[in-house]
């Protein structure tokens, strides 16, 4: 079954995530994973839904919130994803500093180039202050040049950057 | 406390949430109880069973009862350590130096999530078998694990105590 991937954006308010859902429920779509934050007191969710109602169907189920102009809507279907397995160790980068243009460029360049994969990101802006927090699955063995090569980035910038390993432990 | 913890016990298939007895407050025990006996065997030999795993509460087979078992021997985190053993209606008498860490149940198998947890406890509870009555002092990855078998025999998942919304995450099975 195809899955249906709705992005909202727009200004703030109680109850968004309410008439959201409920629009997706009456619709007999299932939200299976979701997330939602505010980004620079922007609303912002992103979600996947399954069921028998079509893009067209939840468009149009939304557009009642998007009538104003405060809130913008996408609906797409897409192709469900594997569950891929990762392949790796998983870290954890932490950057702080000053803000300067291409700071998180520079830094998921590093990661990238080396062959890893990040799986969340978080990225504030409050003042001058910067700050970018990553979880990526580095490969094997590459975690000390990775290291290296972020210190170095981290010089150009003129940031505080660690690297350390993403700690989980089964009870 | 490692005495009475003989081989012999069976392994039991562990149950995963949402499988309700998971989130049902256990029954206190008998300790002298030999189904209490036999069920701590049974959790031990479980807990050997599965690889990684540090700990098991009786929730985690099926059965709503303060009984668990914890291994840590050999974990990285470890500081104090006691081997393995087995307690029953075990309580925290102390808890201080909270840090957070993320956490994975075997009872939970696709999902992590970080947890504020006490790096110092105080746990009493009674040996099964005996009966006896002790108090177990200890730290770090030890105190960790306590905490979350006596969160099973009181009905909570980690899931329970997550630190934010954005504080529980995808387990990824790393190869």
């Amino acid at each position: 079954m195809d899955e249906l991937a709705v992005t909202l954006i727009g200004h703030d308010r109680p109850g968004i995530v309410a008439e959201v859902s409920g629009a997706l429920a009456d619709l007999g779509l299932n939200l299976t994973d979701s997330t939602m934050t505010r980004l620079r007191g922007h609303f912002a969710m992103t979600l996947i839904c399954t069921g028998g109602a079509g893009a067209g169907a939840v468009d149009a189920a939304l557009q009642p919130m998007c009538a104003d102009g405060s809130l913008l809507a996408t609906v797409r279907e897409v192709r469900p994803e594997s569950e891929s397995l990762p392949r790796g160790t998983p870290y954890l980068v932490s950057l702080h500093g000053a803000d300067r243009l291409g700071i998180v460029a520079a830094v998921t360049r590093v990661l990238a180039r080396s062959g890893g994969n990040i799986t969340d990101l978080t990225t504030r802006l409050v003042g001058p202050l910067y700050v970018l927090v990553a979880e990526v699955d580095l490969p094997p063995d590459s975690a000390d040049e990775v290291a290296t090569q972020l210190a170095a980035t981290a010089d150009e910038l003129g940031v505080e950057v660690t690297i350390r390993p993403g700690e989980m432990d089964v009870l | 406390m490692q005495a009475v913890l003989g081989d012999g016990g069976e392994v039991r298939p562990v149950v995963a949430a949402p499988d309700p007895v998971l989130s049902r407050p256990g029954e206190r025990v008998d300790p002298a109880d030999p189904k209490t006996v036999a069920l701590a065997a049974d959790l031990l030999a479980t807990m050997r069973m599965s690889p990684g795993c540090v700990g098991l509460a009786a929730p985690q087979v099926g059965v709503a009862v303060q009984v668990f078992v914890v291994d840590v021997t050999g974990h990285p985190k470890t500081l104090t350590v006691h081997g393995a053993f087995a307690l029953c209606n075990a309580e925290i008498a102390q808890a201080s130096r909270w840090r957070p860490g993320r956490e994975g149940c075997m009872s939970v198998p696709d999902l992590t999530g970080d947890v504020k947890r006490a790096g110092q406890v105080v746990v009493t509870g009674q040996v099964p078998g005996t009966g006896e009555q002790v108090t177990v002092t200890t730290d770090a990855f030890e105190a960790r694990a306590l905490q979350h078998e006596l969160d099973h025999c009181a009905g909570l998942l980690f899931l329970d105590r997550v630190a934010g919304a954005h504080a529980v995450h995808p387990r990824k099975v790393y190869r």
